[in-house]
């Protein structure tokens, strides 16, 4: 943009108004530069009905797994007003103790945000209306600590009604008026306020068990992350509280990350003697993540899926790098994104019923898209040679197929997961588990191939084969539980089977005792051969016979039964958890690209500046930057050549050597002739463009001045070329 | 035991109720009282003793006083306005200016002892008095001066648990009369814990179990506060069998026997306060597992960091290169390595030396991803490494492992590494 002032400045251009008002819609952004636009529209609104199903169910799942210590809590600061209210002997001598919820959480500390929310909006429904929570960061001294209690108390009593809203902005303009906070001001408005709330038609606020309690509702402090806060802080307010407890109810919740004997350690007798600490225990989020693979992954009721490896990418980020559930969750919701954004096909992914009237809207280039699919090819391969040219050439005919296709697919699925479970449930019990202890990892390995070509899954039958009669039952009976709910004609069939299966096992018990005697007699018979007296040679080949018919004995019945159940089992694998690439048109529903997932989950900064100052090509690709491995371009960017020089030194670099070589480099892309006076002489521009290039590499964490030797700068990475 | 608390200047009966209130305290009650009757002293009660607290209830009795607690004065502003606003009510608080100086004050102060005449003595109670060691330098020795200053009938009185030594102002002040409470006796505990006696049952039930907890726990813990947790902690155990109608109340032996080893057991809980009688048993349950889960990676970060905070830095050659030659330990032992290093203490070590080491302790390639790097922050933020340097991460930032050793050796069992092999002192 250019001006009309004379002089030399910097100038301010606000954006016009026009440009302002075009604001851009989730759609939008979704739209742009997506593959395929002609159908983005209904692909965005596949993808984000899709997603808002996750996000619910993923809710009520955390509600549900939340709730059994939600409720305890509850019940533990209920029970410590009404014991307060009207206390027997016990909590009259503990009435100077300040009632403690410690809830130990996990490291997953991302997750923490969830819990204490629906924590404070749980106990603000049915306990008391003053509930604040605090953060460890926005409390670096008492005053703060103190201030931030004091707005949140105050702030969460904006209520329905409108009175009581003037009466808090009142008080908060108090507060702003006088100078100090303390917790007698909190005493003062606590006071006012259950005076008036008391004598104030009952029924007004929400319904409580005991009228009473709602007279004297306690004030809930949350401390969120408890071990960042300071000691020193936290045992401050401590005391400042104790000195309040008889005319204010407190209680505290310690949100804890690691063991509870962090308490101990932050806070010395003196202080942990004023508390009266309780603690809770949260689900551990491996158990957590476990239920959220159940319910979200494997269930055919999402037609959305992962492939093996950014499957393999997502448990990978949570087993190794940060034990949250709620990134699992984020790192599905990239997916889903990305799947719906770079995959035109994805229209497919929905219910069947939409699905199959979505092929039959797609047009020649979708139809196009699909005739280019790898697993669709693999499928004409295999037709007859007309039906092959009608694939190829003719569009409805190519409908009509994918139709069936579809309905393939969900029919995968719905055979996939019941019998996932069932072989789950028997190798589960196995010892070392040789299939793996969570489904999770059974579900990866039937993704990667098939799974019965593995050795472990051999080892497990084998093992299998091993297992007691009771223990056999057990699980065949928990397998005919998993299938007997499916709705699908070829699970129902399945289950009658393994029930018949049942019965024949449950009527051996009979049928052996009347087997037993010529059992006996085979294995006995040639024993009693060997009790006669016989040479060192007659011995080794009865002994050899023994075993030759132990090998080729009869098998007991119950022995013949088992292997038909494993062999029926085994059949069962076979035809359903074959890996979704075997399935034709599996692209529509399996997200794929597992490099993206992880660039964006998983970033690497340090590599990826490395890369950009070791071969500036790679971002910047222009053809003059393009060199062979290792080396770089005396053209490049003055900061990569610094770079690059700078890989030669050793920990310390004398800078007036870096610069010679940095002017030696430089000349040569000037094109200066080498024999000439000026060349590799340091100029003043050269000078400039390498001291800027030296301080953008202290910025970028490479070097640092040191005072260990003069002129000299210290590395701080270590390797070079 | 009241003839000690008699004093000419005030209501016999009042003495006599406090007298109820301050058990085992009537020495030093009595000594204090007559000395609030010489009108002029400013009085500094450096006492060890346990219930301070409990000796301020006397004054509510007829005297003008201001407690104010040293903890919750973050500002000396919030200090004077205490003071004001108990003596003279919160018009003469809000006269206070924004951060007002010490001279602010008692120019307020004079002011409104002119309007309102002390009929007798005021009194300021400061609680926590070591405190104001660390407020404004000249704080200390003006409220000792105070009476001068303001030129009114008025006493301060300190309140501390650490000696007057401790804290005298070194440029030299006012000095305060001393007080000392000593602690209680075994038998003066007894009475005093007996005082709280359940109303369902007979005074000398109780007392014989107060006599009973004492016998566990005097030798371990003297904290009134403590033990009167523990007594309500334990009752309800205690009248069980009375409860059931098996034992008589008077039956003190078959009692002992039947809580003697629940108390043994609660003896090696004395100070954690981590659990409400319903958790009593739920405690042993949550202490099997007081082991922290982590990450896969944040373990041998973990564990990389209580190497390099263990093990002197020009071992690692020795500990995490495969052809490092024949280094014995008794080779490169230096004198003053000889002691362990557990003794020492963790040893604050770089960042890249955590790196260099993790990544060798690691089985598999680790690219150097952000999480990595988030995950030494988090746990630094866990206190499971502290950061020992600023915070400039440009500058070489350096760390210390805060862990124990049974804690690292119970986190590298669970990845199969076997740490003691690892480690210097135990070569």
């Amino acid at each position: 943009m250019s001006t009309s002032s004379v002089s030399k400045g910097c100038f301010v251009f606000k954006p016009s108004a026009k440009k302002k008002k075009m604001s851009l819609s989730l759609e939008s952004y979704f739209i742009d530069g997506c593959e395929g636009a002609e159908s983005s529209e209904t692909r965005f609104k596949l993808c984000q009905n899709l997603w808002d199903k996750i996000k619910s169910d993923t809710e009520v799942l955390q509600d549900e797994l939340n709730r059994k210590i939600l409720d305890s809590l509850l019940d533990f600061t209920r029970k410590c007003s009404s014991a307060r209210q009207h206390g027997d002997w016990a909590s009259q001598m503990r009435a100077s103790e300040i009632p403690t919820a410690a809830l130990v959480l996990g490291v997953n500390v991302p997750d923490h945000d969830m819990t204490f929310q629906s924590l404070s909006e749980l106990l603000h429904q049915s306990v008391t209306p003053h509930v604040g929570s605090v953060e460890a960061k926005e409390c670096g001294a008492l005053k703060h600590l103190m201030k931030r209690v004091l707005e949140r108390l105050m702030d969460t009593v904006v209520d329905d009604d409108e009175e009581e809203e003037e009466e808090t902005e009142q008080t908060s303009a108090q507060l702003h008026q006088s100078v100090h906070c303390s917790l007698s001001a909190l005493c003062d408005w606590y006071i006012t306020k259950t005076k008036k709330s008391s004598s104030g038609t009952p029924g007004k606020k929400r319904s409580s068990p005991a009228k009473d309690e709602q007279q004297q509702p306690p004030v809930v402090i949350i401390f969120k992350d408890f071990e960042a806060f300071n000691p020193r802080v936290l045992q401050d307010f401590i005391l400042i509280c104790s000195r309040y407890i008889e005319r204010l109810p407190l209680m505290f919740i310690f949100g804890i990350a690691t063991s509870p004997s962090t308490i101990q350690r932050m806070l010395p007798h003196s202080v942990s003697s004023l508390l009266c600490i309780e603690l809770f225990q949260s689900l551990s989020c491996t158990q957590h993540l476990a239920t959220v693979i159940d319910q979200l992954i494997l269930t055919p009721r999402f037609p959305f899926k992962l492939n093996a490896k950014v499957m393999q990418v997502l448990l990978s980020i949570f087993l190794y790098h940060d034990f949250s559930v709620r990134n699992f969750i984020k790192g599905l919701q990239l997916a889903l994104l990305e799947h719906f954004h770079s995959q035109p096909l994805s229209v497919l992914c929905c219910k069947k019923k939409e699905a199959l009237l979505n092929v039959m809207q797609l047009s020649h280039r979708d139809l196009e898209r699909i005739r280019q699919l790898p697993s669709f090819k693999r499928y004409v391969e295999k037709q007859e040679s007309q039906e092959q040219v009608n694939l190829i050439t003719d569009d409805d005919h190519l409908k009509e197929t994918c139709r069936k296709m579809i309905k393939g697919l969900r029919k995968y699925h719905k055979n996939y997961y019941p019998i996932l479970r069932c072989l789950h449930t028997l190798t589960s019990a196995l010892p070392r588990y040789p299939l793996g202890k969570q489904i999770r990892e059974l579900h990866l390995t039937c993704l990667e191939k098939n799974v019965w070509e593995n050795e472990d899954y051999q080892s497990a039958m084998k093992l299998l084969k091993m297992l007691a009669k009771d223990e056999l039952i057990a699980s065949l009976c928990r397998c005919v539980e998993i299938l007997k709910p499916v709705k699908s004609k070829k699970m129902k069939s399945t289950a009658v089977q393994l029930e018949e299966l049942l019965a024949k096992f449950k009527q051996l018990d009979t049928v052996v005792t009347e087997m037993a005697p010529s059992v006996e007699d085979s294995i006995t018979s040639p024993i009693k051969n060997l009790q006669k007296k016989t040479d060192l040679f007659q011995l080794q080949k009865t002994l050899l016979e023994m075993n030759e018919t132990r090998r080729s004995k009869k098998l007991s019945p119950f022995e013949i039964l088992r292997n038909e159940a494993l062999e029926f089992i085994d059949s069962l694998v076979k035809s359903h958890l074959s890996p979704p690439e075997s399935q034709t048109l599996h692209e529509v529903c399996y997200y794929s690209s597992s490099a993206t997932v992880r660039r964006h989950l998983n970033a690497t900064p340090r590599t990826s500046i490395q890369a950009a100052l070791s071969s500036p090509y790679y971002y910047l690709q222009n053809e003059n930057l393009k060199t062979e491995d290792g080396t770089v371009s005396n053209t490049a960017p003055d900061i990569c050549i610094a770079y690059k020089l700078h890989l030669e030194c050793g920990r310390l670099i004398n800078l007036y050597d870096w610069l010679e070589a940095y002017a030696t480099v430089v000349s040569a892309a000037d094109g200066n002739d080498p024999d000439s006076d000026g060349y590799g002489k340091v100029d003043e521009v050269k000078h400039a463009r390498f001291i800027r290039s030296v301080s953008e590499l202290e910025f970028l964490g490479f070097i640092k001045s040191t005072k260990q030797k003069t002129d000299h700068v210290a590395r701080l990475t270590w390797g070079g070329c | 035991m009241t003839a000690l608390l008699q004093h000419p200047g005030y209501d016999e009966e009042k003495l006599q109720r406090v007298a109820e209130q301050l058990p085992c305290r009537e020495v030093q009650a009595g000594l204090l009282l007559s000395l609030m009757g010489e009108v002029d002293v400013k009085v500094c009660v450096a006492s060890t003793g346990i219930k301070l607290t409990v000796f301020h209830h006397s004054l509510p009795l007829q005297l003008h006083h201001a407690a104010v607690s040293c903890v919750e004065c973050v500002s000396v502003a919030l200090l004077f306005e205490r003071v004001l606003l108990s003596f003279f009510g919160c018009d003469a608080a809000s006269l206070l200016p924004r951060s007002p100086s010490l001279s602010d004050f008692v120019r307020i102060y004079r002011q409104q002892r002119s309007q309102s005449p002390a009929k007798q003595t005021r009194y300021i109670v400061m609680e926590k008095a070591e405190l104001l060691r660390d407020s404004d330098a000249n704080l200390l020795p003006a409220l000792l001066r105070l009476q001068e200053l303001v030129g009114d009938n008025v006493t301060v009185i300190l309140l501390s648990e650490i000696a007057w030594d401790k804290f005298r102002p070194n440029t030299g002040c006012f000095e305060p009369l001393l007080l000392h409470f000593p602690d209680y006796s075994k038998g003066e505990l007894q009475q005093i814990l007996s005082q709280d006696r359940h109303p369902s049952y007979s005074a000398e039930f109780y007392s014989s179990y107060i006599h009973i907890l004492l016998g566990v726990f005097y030798s371990a813990c003297r904290d009134l506060r403590e033990l009167r947790h523990l007594a309500a902690l334990n009752f309800s155990k205690f009248c069980e069998p009375v409860e059931e109608g098996k034992v008589k109340e008077t039956d003190t032996h078959k009692l002992w026997r039947n809580i003697e080893p629940h108390l043994k057991k609660a003896m090696q809980t004395v100070y954690l306060r981590e659990f409400s009688p319903v958790l009593w048993t739920e405690y042993q349950r949550l202490s099997a597992h007081t082991h922290v889960e982590l990450p896969f990676y944040s373990k041998f970060l973990l564990i990389a960091a209580y190497l390099a905070s263990y093990n002197p830095a020009r071992t690692d050659k020795r500990f995490f290169l495969k052809h490092h030659g024949k280094i014995r330990k008794t080779n490169f032992l230096k004198k003053n390595e000889k002691t362990s290093n557990h003794l020492l203490g963790p040893k604050p070590f770089p960042l890249d030396r955590l790196l260099a080491i993790f990544y060798s302790v690691v089985d598999s390639r680790v690219a150097p991803t952000a999480s990595i790097f988030s995950q030494i922050s988090s746990l630094v933020t866990l206190q499971l490494l502290t950061q020992v340097s600023h915070d400039d991460q440009l500058d070489a930032p350096k760390y210390k492992c805060a862990v124990s050793l049974d804690f690292i050796c119970a986190v590298s069992r669970t990845v199969n590494f076997d740490i003691v092999k690892y480690l210097y002192d135990f070569l």
